[in-house]
Formats: C-alpha cells, structure tokens, sequence
C-alpha cells in the first residue's frame, strides 16, 4: 500500500514539474519575454508543491492511524465488558484483538474479540485506501496551486532556493534532534525508575540483583538496585583492555612512524586497522572460543581457577579491539611533533629511541592521552564482547580471574525479550544508560579538548 | 685555558660503552615496536584462522541419499499437502536395514536422517504432484551428530559414553557409506535456509534479506540526509552559535556508543511510535542514526576538498549558490560522498548491539517479506548461533562470521577501488 501511494506521489510530482516547466515556457512564448527564473525552476517548484505537504501528511497519517483505529475498536465494544479496565487491560486486549485480525489464534477467543477484530481489519482498510485518496488529493491540489502561481516574472528560484535551504537545515538538525531524543528518553525512564528506586541505593548500593517476581506468586529475589559492582565490573574489564592495548598500541604507533620504511608502514598500517573493522559480534565468538578456553587451560596448568566468562578473556579480547584506536591516534599526534623538534634533537647527537623517549613523546603527549580517554569511552561503552564473554552475575572483585559483570551486558540482559516499561527491571536499564551516555559524553568532550589545545600549539 | 691536559677523546673506552649502551636502547626500543605490531598481526591471525578452522566445514553438509516410495496410500492427491511423510520417510530409510526390528533401534535409525526430512518431501511432492505413486531418490541433510561424526568433529576412538554416536549407529553410517548413500556437496542450504531448530536445516537466508532491508531503510535516511546537511554546514551555514552547536552534536553523536542508539530506537521507534519490534524498518531506523555522523563527516571532508576556483568560476559566470553545489561541487565530491558512505553502511552492516535491543534477535524461521516483518539481521543471528548449545551451531556461527566478513571485505574493497578510480588530486 505505501509502496503504490510513493510510486504514485513520486508520478505526480514528475508530472508537476512537467507542466510547470511547460506552462513556464509558454507564457514566455506567449508574452514575447523572457522568463523571471529558468523553466525548471518552476517545474521544481511545482514538484515541492505536489511532494512536500502530501509527504507530512503522509507521516502524521501513520503516527496517529494507529491510535486513532484503536480508539474506534475499543469505543464499539460494548460498554459492558471494557467499563471498569485498567489501562492495562484493555492494553492486552488490543494486542489480543490484533493478533486475531492478522490470524494468530490460539484459544477461540470472546465472540467480541472476534468482532472487534473484523472491526479492526475494516477499519485498517478503510483507513488505508482513505489515506491514499487523501493524500494523493491534496498532491493534486497542490499541484493546480502552485501551477496557477506561475507567472512570467514569478520569482521561482528564489523560492526553490529557500525551500532547498529550509531541507537542508531540516537535516542538520536531525542531528540536535537525536541528542535530544536520546537525553529524553534516557531521562524519562530513569526518572521514573528512581521514582521507585532511591538515587542513594543506585549510586552507592553494594548489591544488584535485578531479577525481581513479576508475578505475586513466582519465587524470585525481591530485587536490588545497587549499581557498585556493576560500575567496578565496567571498570575492571575497561582496565584489562587497555593494559593490553596501551602498550601494543603505543609501541606499534612508535615503530610505525619513526623506524619502519615507507613500504613496511603502507602495507603494516592497514593490516592493523583490519582489526578495527572487525565487526564487535565477532570478537565476542572470538572470546567466547578460543580466548577463554585456552586462558582456562592455561590457568589449570599453573594451578588458578579462571572463571569461564573470566573478566580477563573479555578484557582482553576488547583490548585487541582497541589497539588499532590507540596506534592510530599515537601516529597522529607524534607524526604531528614538528620536524624542528625532532632535527634539533638529532642534531646534539641524540639517538632514535632518545629523540623519541626524550622529545617526541613529551610533546605529543596531550595527543596520546586524548586518544587514550577516546579508547577508554570505546571500551566501556562496548556491548557485544563482553555480552558475550563477560558474566551476568554483579560480583564486587579486583580478581581478573572471575567473572564480572559490566553497564553494557546489565542493559542488554535487562531488556532483551519482551520488554514492559513500568517495571523496575526494564527501568533499571535506561537509568544505567544515562550513566554510561554521561560517562561516555564527559569522556569524549574532555579528550577532544586535550587533542584541540595540543593541536593549536602547534599549528 | 691550559693546553697541557690531552683534548678529550671521542674514543676513550668510557665514551665507547656509553655509546654502545645508548645504542643498545634504540635497538630494544626498535624490537619493542617491531615486538608489538607482530603480536598484533598474530592476534588478528589467530583470530581469523580459529574462524576457519571451525567455520570451514559448515560449508559442507553430509547428505544421505535413498530411494522413498511416495505411497499413494499415505497421500492424498487432491490434497499432498497433509499426507504422512513422517511415516513414509521413516518406513522406506527403515527399508534399508532390514534386520532393524526394535522399536527403539528403528527410532534411533531414523534419527540419523534430520528431524526436517518430513517437510523436505513435502514441500517436493507439494511442488510436484505428479511424483505419488512412484519411487524417488531422496536427498536429506543426515542430522547434526551423524554430520558432525562425517567431518572428524566426533572421533570414533572416543569412548562410546563420552560421544554423541553409539557404536550401533555407527555401524548403520558406515553401512551407508558403503552403500555409497552418503555424499557431502557444499552446503547451498547455509545461505538459502532461513534459522532453524536444528543445526543442519539452519541457514543465513532470513539473516542476510534483513540486513539487507535494514541497511536499505538505512541507506536511504542517512544518505541523502547526510549529504544536505554536510552541504549545509560546508557551504551556507553562517558561523554562529546554532551552527557550532549542530557541529558539537555531530562530533559527538559519532562517539556515542552504540547501545545508547538501542535504546533510544526502542523508548522512541516502538515506544512512542509504535513501530513493530524486530522490523528491518525500526532496525535501519536507529543504523540510519549511527551512520548519518559518519556520513556527514566524510561529505564535509571530501566538499572541502573542492577546490574553490571551481565555486568561484561557476560564480563568476552567474550561476546562483545552489546551482554552484548542485551542478558542480556535489558532483564532483560524489566520489568521496560514496566512499563513506560504503564505509558507513559496512560499519552498520556489523552492528549487533542496538538490534538487539529493538529485538532484532528473535527465532524466525522464514526470510521476512518486506521492511515491516520480523527478521534477524547477521550479526544479530551470529549472536544467537553462538548461544545456541548443539555442536552444529559452532561451525555455523563460524561460518556466518566468514560470510559476514566476506560482506564487509566486499564493500570495503569497492569503497578503496572507488576511491582510486575516482579520487582526483587538484
């Protein structure tokens, strides 16, 4: 259905730019003058006339269709059975009523389900067909509008010009509208999470134990909300990545740019940036094969008992991740040292390593830190390693060994499945993200800052 | 000054092992480097070869192949569609080892052919009624132990307590084998199966048209969204506030990590818009917002390295602004624009955590129809291969990161070839 109704908008508007370049031409012609604008640009103005409005109505359509079919279903079943629902149930009984429209039965349902279901069916056809008249109505509407508008000295590129303009900036500011739409959301439930959870116990609680009964009669821990060990988990595991991906990234970064000839870097460079662009997912199996057996093993043969999903597999598998992060901000902020510095050095006599030890890395220093607070945002906002490799079990430990828990896993373990979002479980999640969209933001912006105040005492 | 002392000497044994220790330190320091980067070439070694040792043989798939004799008695000719292949299957592979008479060993026998083998025939006899009545030779995939013990994964040395094949059902393999019943042809069903319960019936089809839907949906948001708003800040933004304000936005929405994305698409794509969950349509929604920075940072790179004397002769021979970005700049930035544009969507292509967050994860076991069915997408199928316990599951989880990694090398490789080609030098 929407498919027809883009194909036909897509065929009304060609058609409106069609007669607007033509009648364009003609009233040229006919006049003996010449045109304010170029004909196209009033064929374009016509095609913006057909496509814009029926496009927002196109979408307005489709966000209130829904709600507003609902409405109807549930208004013409008897008053009798929905008086006294809760929001809740009459919830269920819409998505009831759905899954018999599309055919899902299971139980022979209420003889009025059955009704409210071919209701529901009808109504969505009508709803339907009456959207594609509507709009397509409204396309040739505007088509007629903005053809009866066109007149010799009709200035239509300036309009074209300023709709163009008025897109553009429309797009740039998806942008803010994301940012926005992520603060909202994250906020909106974590507010009402700490509405039912204090601030105090989440920050500071020493015990997560999300699992609560969601039924009265289920047997299941009543639910603690202290997010301690989930942080230090984050933390531990954060830690080991970057004790594996500082130095490999920094050393691999120094070879690069000082010692290796220009064919060894051009072909080692991308090798190693390969491993950035390993999908996530990947590493997880990765882990989860290879890494935490053969860390098990190797434990078992020195007498220590790794855990399965030990945060050190999982810390190190993301470390391997991030030293393609650490190695190419490291080039560029040493590669950006100017020669001055480095030939002066040479110059009383220094060696390579002296020159490097003593010179360049003092100087890019700042470089080198931003890139390191950019890599430590990047591993703890990583998800599927450690979803994969790390425990689900919050567990207060320094021991590398064990298993640990991180933000990232505890949202997705929260929310994966069906999902309600009035129970503190499902909360819990958006409250973890705004902590880690905080942590990650703060990060970002203070590593940016160092990277910019270094590159401006350079340039 | 005296001149009686003896000039310093540059030789003198003490300078000579300074120097020689001085130089032992830039060797170290050139070993430590040289040391790091071949570990990490080891790593990503280890990291692909454990994917092929594994992965390489879920592209083969053992078969077994025997005569079945469609019973017109158990199928109804108006109507194949409800005859009783379970029975049928059953009876013509117990057909072949006629000294099977127990209950149990004949239930034990016919669980070497896959669980699936009822519905293969179906569909075949669906497809072609005319087949009741006669003798065919049917081809099933044999089930995940019996595939597993063909390709060495389950050693006959092995205790028989501690392997998934008794001693009994070996035999009967081996009859088979004999036989010259048992073949092992590249698994086509790995890439035309949609998921399944059963490791030697699963196959990517679901998997890869979702991501294919998704990256679609994705591709035709964030493209040319991106591209209008990269023009936008480049060419006509004026420098105030507002427009700092966008930039800041974009530099760190690009840094944001991507779970973050998840949620925002499930509290808004299907908590207030309602979308259908697990959809390609909400998938490339939220893959649409994590590009579009990508998008618009590399547009604005490659716009910038427009040379201005094409903007400015365009001008000076009176073609308005947006004819200037229109006609000349855009264009001539295309090559660019599409390079990280590829690179973006190869980035959104291997993003797993936000779809399954929006639920992209669920068991589905045929490829979805459009943007708005339930569907997996690859990652988010790795993922749950490689939670899944049967021992098939590893080989294939293995194999669907080689075809996703064979994906993104494609792409890449066209991003770089497009790059060359096109990239011009001013």
């Amino acid at each position: 259905m929407l498919t027809t109704l883009f194909i036909c908008l897509v065929a009304v508007a060609a058609a409106g730019y069609f007669f607007g370049q033509r009648k364009a031409r003609g009233l040229a012609a006919s006049q003996n003058t010449r045109l304010h604008s170029l004909p196209g640009y009033h064929g374009a103005y016509v095609a913006f006339w057909v496509g814009l409005p029926s496009l927002v109505l196109v979408l307005f359509w489709l966000l209130f269709q829904d709600a507003v079919v609902e409405g109807l279903v549930i208004s013409a079943i008897p008053a009798e059975i929905t008086q006294g629902m809760s929001g809740n149930r009459i919830d269920l009984l819409i998505s009831e009523i759905k899954s018999v429209a599309a055919g899902r039965i299971f139980v022979e349902p209420q003889p009025y389900v059955l009704e409210a279901a071919a209701h529901y069916n009808i109504l969505n056809n009508t709803a339907e067909k009456a959207m594609l008249v509507v709009v397509l109505a409204l396309a040739i509407l505007g088509l007629g509008y903005a053809r009866r508008n066109l007149s010799v000295d009709f200035r239509a590129r300036q309009k074209v010009g300023l709709t163009m303009d008025g897109l553009m900036i429309l797009c740039s500011v998806i942008a803010i509208v994301t940012t926005l739409g992520i603060i909202a959301s994250l906020l909106f439930e974590a507010i009402r999470f700490f509405e039912k959870v204090p601030v105090g116990e989440f920050f500071f609680g020493l015990s997560w134990e999300p699992q609560i009964a969601i039924r009265a009669d289920q047997v299941a821990g009543t639910g603690a909300f202290g997010a301690v060990p989930v942080f230090t988990g984050t933390l531990l595991i954060a830690a080991i990545a970057m004790a594996v991906a500082i130095p490999i990234g920094l050393f691999s970064a120094i070879y690069l740019t000082e010692y290796a000839g220009d064919r060894f870097r051009s072909v080692i460079k991308p090798v190693l940036e390969m491993l950035a662009g390993v999908p996530t997912v990947v590493y997880g199996f990765f882990a989860v094969l290879t890494v935490a057996p053969a860390l098990r093993q190797a434990g078992a043969a020195v007498g220590l008992d790794v855990a399965p999903n030990s945060a050190l597999a999982a810390g190190a598998v993301m470390g391997i991740m991030i030293i393609p992060f650490i190695s190419s901000l490291s080039d560029d902020a040493i590669t950006a040292v100017p020669r001055a510095m480095r030939d002066g050095s040479y110059a009383m006599g220094a060696t390579k390593a002296e020159t490097i030890m003593r010179v360049l890395l003092p100087a890019a220093l700042p470089g080198i830190v931003g890139g390191i607070l950019l890599a430590v945002s990047r591993a703890i906002g990583e998800t599927m390693i450690v979803v994969m490799a790390a425990g689900l079990i919050a567990k207060l430990t320094a021991n590398p060994l064990d298993a640990v828990t991180t933000v990232t896993v505890q949202i997705v373990t929260l929310l994966i499945g069906d999902t309600e979002f009035d129970n503190p479980k499902t909360l819990a999640a958006f409250a973890l993200g705004l902590v880690l969209f905080i942590a990650t933001l703060l990060l970002n912006i203070v590593a940016l800052r160092v990277v910019q105040k270094y590159r401006e005492r350079y340039e | 000054m005296t001149t009686g002392a003896a000039p310093a000497s540059f030789v003198s044994d003490a300078a000579l092992k300074r120097l020689q220790k001085r130089k032992a330190a830039d060797r170290r320091l050139k070993y430590y480097g040289l040391g790091a980067i071949g570990i990490a070439l080891l790593l990503l070694a280890t990291l692909v070869t454990s994917l092929i040792i594994t992965g390489h043989t879920a592209f083969l798939q053992t078969h077994v192949t025997y005569p079945v004799y469609l019973d017109p008695a158990k199928i109804d000719a108006q109507d194949p569609d409800k005859g009783n292949y379970r029975s049928i299957v059953r009876d013509s592979f117990a057909a072949l080892f006629p000294d099977v008479t127990g209950v149990r060993e004949k239930r034990a026998l016919s669980d070497i052919l896959t669980s699936a083998a009822p519905y293969i025939l179906r569909d075949k006899v669906v497809a072609d009624p005319e087949l009741i009545g006669e003798t065919i030779d049917f081809t099933v995939p044999v089930s995940d132990p019996f595939d597993q013990f063909m390709k060495g994964n389950i050693k006959r040395e092995t205790a028989e307590d501690d392997r998934r094949v008794t001693n009994q059902e070996i035999a009967w393999v081996d009859r088979l084998m004999a036989d010259g019943r048992l073949s092992k042809p590249f698994n086509t069903g790995l890439l035309t199966n949609a998921d399944s319960r059963f490791p030697e019936m699963a196959g990517l089809a679901g998997a890869i048209t979702g991501s294919f839907f998704a990256l679609l949906v994705c591709f035709l948001i964030s493209f040319p969204t991106g591209i209008a708003a990269a023009v936008y800040l480049e060419e006509f933004a004026p420098k105030n506030k507002f427009t700092d304000l966008i930039e800041v936005n974009i530099n760190n929405l690009a840094a944001v990590p991507s779970v973050v994305f998840g949620l925002l698409g499930l509290a808004v794509f299907l908590g207030t818009f309602g979308l259908p969950r697990s959809a390609p349509l909400v998938g490339g929604m939220t893959l649409a917002l994590m590009t579009l920075p990508t998008i618009i940072i590399t547009t604005r790179a490659s716009l910038k390295a427009v040379p201005p004397s094409i903007r400015e002769a365009a001008l000076g021979i009176g073609a308005s602004k947006h004819q200037v970005m229109m006609h000349h700049v855009v264009p001539l930035a295309m090559p660019g624009i599409l390079t990280g544009t590829i690179i973006g969507l190869a980035q959104a292509l291997g993003e797993t955590a936000p779809l399954l967050l929006i639920g992209m994860n669920a068991f589905i076991t045929s490829p979805p129809g459009g943007i708005l069915d339930p569907s997996t997408a690859l990652p988010t199928q790795i993922f749950i291969w490689a939670d899944s316990p049967e021992r098939g599951f590893v080989s294939r989880t293995s194999a669907a990161i080689l075809v996703l990694l064979g994906f993104l090398i494609a792409m890449n490789a066209i991003a770089i070839y497009l790059r060359r080609k096109f990239e011009r030098r001013w």
